[in-house]
């Protein structure tokens, strides 16, 4: 029999003092009982003789200090995980909102997790083609990687991750990506784009989503990923699924943690979040992965939106630190219309060589690549160049690289947003844009690949 | 010793009474578990314990045991190519027992005590022995011969000294000292970790770091015992490059420590380097190198710890005798871990919330590299240089604790993000960075490598200054407004920057270009600026060298394999020569005929 206290003796935000209690322990799972019997959960974040500190999971609005019965419930927050997850939608807390019945769960999970060991990793190396040539051509996906979008508010990064999501599959196998969603803090129209994308395709049976909106308990978010993670490892490691992991919007989730540190008091690091926040995001981040010996893996796509587009900014910071790579989104093409506006040149996948090559994308790919960064990232300098000093003042060499920074963004960063390239064509529209350079200008693809691979037609040098 | 019991719960931090006769920095046993802590605070009757294991499930009431020893690394044959986690856990026999996932209160011991060891003593019964004296040896690796020493604070006569094959805990040598007491000397000896080993005294250093990368090598190179720091905002090839220096740097014992970071990574270097091979024996790599890993994700209070497990078991391969470095992956990672457990403990922060005594802690680290002359008999230098990478929260170098840093390491490679964007890595800019070992090792260069090498480099380094201000005028006025000569310095510098400083990690040859390949392919470019310098003189136009084919030929010289260099070599220097006879003399016979 659970011992029950009436003894809180503060609530301020999201955090409750109960007072007078024996036996509770650091990290354990507590409820709340409220006047009207309704119940709400928190956890216990520090203990200090008979004073539990509890962080609630809910909001606070209607508990009070004298009617509401706290009960320790000796065990940490679980999730009741089965393969009947597939196809259902819930809260951020984890309860359906899709009508549906409740699970019944085939086990129950500590949705914290424990740590990988790093000696049990298995290196993610399997090619993902998700249809998209800056991905796959440039800053390639494997399986098992973590690769966030950076974004900023008003751009198209939920399209970006629905395409992905509809398209991504790897070379040579029939089995589809499960997707497990997190939103954290986004709209209804957002949420809502997600579900009627994941419904049309039909690819929500094999979706799990979590949800919370806008209008939720911001303290909700701070779990919400927890439980993605916890579904994921289930359905990657305990039922062998190839999952695709969407988290968005990041920046809540960060918010959500400051609130509740501003809240505990405590000595704030870097613009008022805590210093913690690099480990706290590291428990969410590294939960991606393969594990020896087992047929699943997580794929991480975490979606942020960098408050005023700020790179140095904690969150997209901390962020970097951890994830492997990171895709920014770039305002300006935007404002071109190009879709996906992907702002190519600080992009980076770390694990896109160990991903490409002869029998997973084509011999060439690693030269292509790096020879099309070198030259849009000349031709971007370029037309900096010549937004001063004028076009005329440009050599030959430059206006040839100017034009080919144009037409880059034009046919190799745009595509449509149902639009499936496949690699070998993403490859042929980067050979088709290194034929306006001259030959001599490619330096990193080796001579042999230039023979094989390079249009005949680029004999003939384009006109600047 | 006395049990205690707690009282206070926060995260990694635990309060308990009760523990009457704990001393600081003592290892203490949590909970039920037995989690493994360490006193870091004595207050009274309370003593605050860092926790190395996550907290959850525990409360005020469950005990604590004192064990009356600071956290320590046990030092023996095994230790080679073993990956722990940040206080010496071995984490292979953790997943054989406990499975993928790291459980709470995990318990293993750090050296195989199964393992059987030939030991071949070198001294015998009846020798006086010292402190640090090797009495004999152990075949570790095809690669590693450890040598088994009288560990720091025992002296004597030798008793008794075995031969044959032992375990870790078995005695090979009996010592009697002046005292009369005994001491039995194992494979295996312990040592706490917050406290430098001992040695005779320090040497200035004289011979570099070989690490085959050109722009280190070349330009901001690292002696033996050195220290340096890899500062760079995230995505500017931090990791790819202490993995570069971990592969090829010429050190006998590689120690690299992953500190707070990516768990893929490590397991790249564990999946990769059984795969590589040392490029002096052809054994592979793993068997020279130890890893400790202890992931962000991974309790923050043993990421506190592994930088110091890591630099202890560099030191005892120190003392060995042996040439050690010690990468440590990333530094801003333990800075942090100090900072949280600081805050827990609701110290008065300094700067940025990182505890005051950041920069002592930070002192202390790279104070334990150095070229030391060791204890002991037969008497011997060893060096440890140490290398940390430094993740600055946006890319800022003001920030703690890159300054800290800074001054106290002697090389400095300044990550620049600008230059990955641009795909040219190693992306360590060239005119931030420095060496302040470039004077020391200047006579080695000279008298090893060739006499050219020190007057090459500052060529070098004045070209791509220069090229640095010429920048400046192109943006203003563009390139064709440049005089020619002022036009050939920027090709010059051109090609330093992408035909020499740019290496590829993931190219097999460019992998490592040795200290002589370095020199020739600096030769083929100064000799590409004399000759041009010379035309220029004889009216040649700046453009028909700009578009001379043979350019062509010195920016692939990267891509030379070394055994075929030296003669591949010859003969791009004969049709560079060659080239600008031909381009001088048709200027030649053109202003005879305007004449």
């Amino acid at each position: 029999m659970l011992k029950e206290y009436t003894s809180v003796a503060e609530i301020a935000g999201p955090i409750m003092v109960v007072e007078g209690v024996s036996g509770a322990k650091y990290d354990e799972l507590v409820e709340i009982e409220l006047a009207g019997g309704e119940i709400r959960r928190g956890r216990v974040l520090e203990v200090d003789r008979d004073r539990a500190v509890v962080q609630l999971f809910e909001s606070a609005q209607g508990l009070d200090l004298r009617q509401s019965r706290v009960r320790f419930l000796g065990k940490v927050m679980e999730l009741g995980v089965s393969e009947d997850l597939l196809g259902r939608v819930f809260d951020g807390a984890g309860r359906p909102i899709d009508g549906g019945p409740p699970i019944i769960p085939e086990k129950k999970l500590p949705i914290s997790g424990e740590p990988l060991n790093p000696y049990s990793r298995d290196y993610p190396n399997e090619f993902i083609q998700t249809g998209i040539s800056v991905i796959d051509g440039l800053n390639t996906l494997v399986r098992g990687q973590k690769l966030p979008i950076f974004s900023g508010a008003g751009l198209p990064h939920n399209q970006i991750a629905a395409q992905i999501a509809r398209q991504a599959k790897v070379l040579g196998e029939a089995e589809e990506f499960s997707v497990v969603f997190g939103a954290m803090g986004i709209t209804f129209e957002e949420a809502n784009f997600f579900i009627t994308d994941l419904r049309k395709t039909g690819a929500l049976e094999r979706a799990v989503m979590f949800i919370n909106l806008a209008d939720d308990p911001v303290i909700e978010r701070i779990t919400t990923p927890r439980l993605v993670l916890t579904c994921a490892e289930y359905l990657a490691f305990e039922r062998d699924m190839h999952v695709l992991v969407i988290l968005t919007d990041m920046t809540n989730y960060a918010e959500a943690l400051r609130e509740v540190s501003a809240a505990r008091k405590e000595v704030p690091g870097r613009r008022g979040y805590p210093g913690y926040m690099y480990t706290d995001l590291s428990t969410i981040y590294e939960r991606a992965g393969r594990i020896k010996g087992k047929k699943g893996s997580i794929t991480q796509m975490p979606i942020l939106t960098m408050p005023q587009d700020d790179k140095t900014h904690p969150i997209p910071d901390l962020t970097g630190y951890i994830t492997e790579g990171q895709l920014f989104l770039s305002r300006e093409l935007h404002r071109k219309g190009i879709y996906p506006p992907f702002d190519v040149l600080p992009c980076l996948s770390r694990l896109k060589d160990k991903g490409i090559g002869p029998g997973k994308t084509r011999e060439d790919h690693a030269g292509v690549l790096n020879q099309l960064y070198a030259a849009y990232a000349r031709g971007v300098d370029v037309r900096e160049m010549a937004a001063i000093l004028g076009e005329a003042a440009l050599s030959k060499i430059d206006r040839i690289y100017m034009k080919f920074a144009d037409e880059f963004e034009r046919r190799f960063i745009q595509q449509g947003e149902y639009e499936d390239r496949t690699i070998i064509q993403t490859l042929t529209i980067g050979w088709e844009l290194l034929s306006m350079l001259p030959r001599g200008e490619l330096k990193r693809v080796r001579d042999e690949f230039i023979e094989k691979y390079l249009p005949k037609k680029a004999e003939e040098p384009v006109a600047a | 010793m006395a049990i205690g019991r707690i009282v206070k719960v926060a995260g990694p931090l635990v309060v308990a009474e009760g523990l009457t006769d704990a001393k600081m920095y003592d290892v203490v046993r949590v909970g039920k578990e037995r989690l493994v802590g360490e006193v870091i605070v004595l207050d009274g009757d309370l003593a605050s314990i860092q926790v190395y294991e996550e907290t959850a499930g525990l409360g005020p009431g469950d005990p604590v045991e004192g064990t009356g020893e600071p956290l320590s690394v046990e030092l023996g044959p095994g230790l080679i190519g073993s990956i722990y986690d940040g206080i010496q856990r071995p984490l292979e026999a953790i997943e054989k027992r406990w499975g993928a996932y790291i459980r709470r209160g995990v318990e293993a011991a750090a050296l195989n005590r199964a393992a059987k060891w030939r030991f071949t003593p070198t001294v015998k019964k009846g020798d006086t022995v010292g402190e640090g004296d090797i009495i004999g040896t152990v075949q570790e690796t095809t690669l590693v011969v450890h040598k088994i020493m009288i560990p720091p604070g025992i002296s004597g006569t030798l008793e008794e000294i075995r031969s044959g094959e032992f375990t870790v805990e078995e005695t090979i040598a009996l010592v009697r000292d002046a005292q009369g007491r005994r001491h039995e000397i194992k494979l295996m000896q312990r040592w706490p970790v917050r406290k430098a080993r001992p040695y005779k005294e320090k040497l200035p250093s004289t011979e570099p770091l070989i690490t085959g990368q050109r722009v280190i090598d070349t330009l901001f190179p690292i002696a033996k015992g050195g220290t340096a720091c890899v500062p760079g905002p995230f995505g500017s090839g931090k990791t790819v490059i202490q993995h570069q220096l971990a592969k090829w740097a010429d050190a006998d014992i590689i120690v690299f420590v992953g500190c707070g970071e990516r768990g893929n990574e490590m397991t790249d270097v564990l999946m990769e380097f059984p795969e590589l091979e040392d490029p002096k024996t052809g054994e592979p790599l793993m068997k020279r190198t130890i890893l400790i890993a202890n992931t962000s994700n991974m309790p923050v209070a043993a990421r506190e710890a592994s930088v110091y497990t890591g630099i202890t078991i560099a030191e005892y391969f120190r003392d060995m005798g042996y040439s050690v470095a010690l990468m440590a992956d990333s530094t801003s990672r333990w800075a942090e871990a100090m900072r949280e457990i600081s805050g827990r403990l609701e110290e008065m922060p300094g700067e940025e919330g990182y505890p005051a005594y950041l920069g002592s802690r930070i002192a202390d680290f790279y104070a334990r590299a150095g070229r030391v002359v060791c204890l002991g008999k037969p008497e011997r230098q060893a060096s440890l240089s140490a290398i940390g990478a430094v993740s600055p929260p946006g890319g800022d170098l003001s920030e703690p604790v890159t300054q800290n840093t800074l001054r106290l390491v002697k090389v400095f490679w300044g990550l620049d993000d600008k230059l990955a964007y641009r795909r040219h890595f190693p992306a360590i800019n060239w005119l931030t960075s420095y060496s302040l070992y470039a004077e020391d090792l200047a006579p080695y260069f000279e008298q090893k490598v060739g006499p050219e090498w020190n007057e090459l480099r500052r060529e070098f380094m004045k070209l791509l200054q220069i090229e640095a201000e010429l920048e400046e005028i192109v943006r203003l006025v563009g390139v064709e407004a440049l005089s020619p000569s002022d036009r050939l310095k920027l090709e010059v510098a051109r090609s330093i920057r992408e035909d020499y400083l740019m290496q590829s990690a993931f190219d097999e040859i460019d992998t490592y270009t040795s200290l002589k390949k370095q020199l020739k392919m600096m030769q083929l470019i100064k000799a590409f600026y004399d000759w041009g310098t010379r035309a220029l003189e004889q009216g040649v136009d700046i453009h028909q060298i700009i578009d001379l084919p043979v350019r062509e030929r010195i920016a692939k010289a990267k891509f030379i394999p070394e055994g075929e260099f030296d003669a591949h070599f010859a003969e791009i220097f004969k049709e560079l020569t060659e080239s600008f006879e031909r381009l001088m003399a048709q200027k030649g016979a053109y202003a005879e005929r305007v004449h």
